[in-house]
């Protein structure tokens, strides 16, 4: 074992010190993937940042009409958030797929995101809410699409000395919701073959906007602009649903691996995101 | 590589133990503090044997640094029977023989006790469910989820008694 330090800033600007003086160091939040991935070897860490001592850096809070998330709040804390999980059901379903609640209890939607894996469940929902995040680092702090963090498998397109320390959910209109699904062999603990993440807002029965991600399809989580543009305009019927389909599979690039083919998992992410879409127009409906 | 030194309560009562940064919540129980109660089967979260609370939260020891548990609460298999009285999760697991090798058993009834205090009436789908992190071998869980359920109506009926 490497000899590691561990650190458990208080400030913000403590831990960027941290991870700039020592480019070997890991952000640990809920550690159920870094210390897995420690303890294989696939990386080494030479010290922990642990950012849950850092106020605001844990917790949810009302922001500009949506909300702020702190990127150390487990999966489990989102639940207890009756707004937030009125406003964006299908974030909240994503966060709560991943691992067992022991996993979730510790896992936090910051560290599925700066993870990259392109099989990550709340990637997608985030993606498709149109979620952004705030990234501290040695320049100050920026705010960016949550989109542009995973640059490839396991990679993140954060600088070094940077970390996550808020994703922002935004303002949801009313008539609007989110869903998220995806394909597992089991129902439990297992690791997406495919997901999809779509969120509408619906206006008098008719989509007005819409947005569509995919995720173990391509080596980074997708938005797919054309699929969400093929429901717009109209009442998600199945021609709409079925150009969906199609602008869906057209964005596809999986690989193919034990979990599943990629025929297979181009098939399934357009099935799954007919199903989520379906599901948050009715989410939708039932909110007006 | 320096020592930490970390002080924390376990069972309710004060501990204080020196480990070194990368070592794991689980191995700290075990070999510095003596409670092998918590059992490692994976090392990597699957199976949920090594299962403890922590601040009230289940969660799977081998996936915590021990370092993270400065000023935390954490709760072991030995802290759910009071002195020799069992707890009725500890009780039901023996009448419904739910156990056979037993090494799953600590993790299993940390969650259970952990859904119990969350939800005092689980039904069978959310017994099944919370619990899906808990890999037993030997039982097919049926008799697990038996228990459980049967302890949750002592746990119910204690209430209304008192």
């Amino acid at each position: 074992m490497t000899s590691a330090t561990y650190h458990a800033p208080a400030s913000v600007a403590e831990a960027v010190g941290l991870l700039s003086a020592n480019p070997a160091a890991k952000v640990i939040a809920g550690g159920t993937d870094l210390i897995v991935q420690t303890r294989s070897g696939r990386v080494k860490p030479s010290a922990y940042v642990d950012i849950k001592r850092i106020a605001g850096v844990s917790g949810i809070r009302a922001f500009e009409g949506g909300f702020a998330i702190g990127a150390a709040t487990p999966c489990t804390a989102l639940l207890e958030d009756a707004a937030l999980c009125a406003a964006w059901p299908g974030v909240i379903e994503a966060a709560n797929l991943i691992g067992s609640v022991q996993v979730r209890n510790r896992a936090t939607m910051g560290g599925n995101l700066c993870n990259a894996s392109p099989a990550a469940d709340s990637v997608p929902a985030l993606i498709a809410a149109g979620a952004t995040c705030v990234v501290a680092g040695p320049g100050g702090e920026r705010v960016v699409p949550v989109s542009a963090i995973p640059a490839s498998p396991g990679r993140t397109s954060l600088a070094p000395g940077e970390f996550v320390v808020e994703i922002r959910l935004p303002a949801q209109p009313a008539n609007a919701s989110d869903a998220y699904l995806r394909a597992i062999p089991r129902t439990e603990m297992d690791i997406a073959v495919a997901g999809a993440g779509v969120a509408l807002v619906m206006e008098g029965g008719v989509c007005k906007s819409a947005r569509v991600s995919l995720g173990a399809v391509a080596p980074t989580v997708l938005l797919v602009e054309a699929a969400g543009a093929a429901l717009v305009g109209t009442t998600l019927d199945d021609a709409a649903l079925d150009a969906m389909g199609e602008a869906v599979r057209a964005a596809c690039k999986p690989i193919d691996d034990k979990r599943g083919t990629a025929s297979y998992r181009t098939h399934t992410a357009a099935v799954l995101a007919r199903r989520a879409a379906l599901i948050a127009r009715d989410r939708a409906g039932a909110k007006a | 590589m320096s020592k930490i030194l970390v002080s924390t309560t376990v069972n309710g009562e004060a501990q204080e133990f020196a480990c070194d940064p990368s070592t794991s919540l689980l191995d700290a129980l075990r070999t510095e503090l003596h409670l092998t109660g918590t059992k490692e089967g994976c090392g990597s979260g699957d199976c949920g044997a090594c299962t403890v609370s922590l601040d009230g939260e289940m969660v799977c020891s081998c996936l915590v640094l021990a370092a993270e548990a400065e000023g935390r609460s954490i709760g072991t298999v030995e802290g759910i029977a009071e002195g020799s009285a069992l707890h009725p999760l500890q009780t039901r697991f023996l009448e419904h023989a739910a156990l056979q090798c037993g090494f799953c058993t600590p993790g299993f009834l940390v969650a259970a006790k952990s859904l119990l205090e969350k939800n005092p009436d689980p039904d069978e789908t959310e017994i099944r469910y919370w619990l899906a992190g808990n890999l037993c071998r030997c039982t097919g869980y049926d008799k697990i989820v038996r228990a459980v359920q049967h302890a949750a109506a002592d746990l119910r009926q204690e209430r209304t008694v008192a």
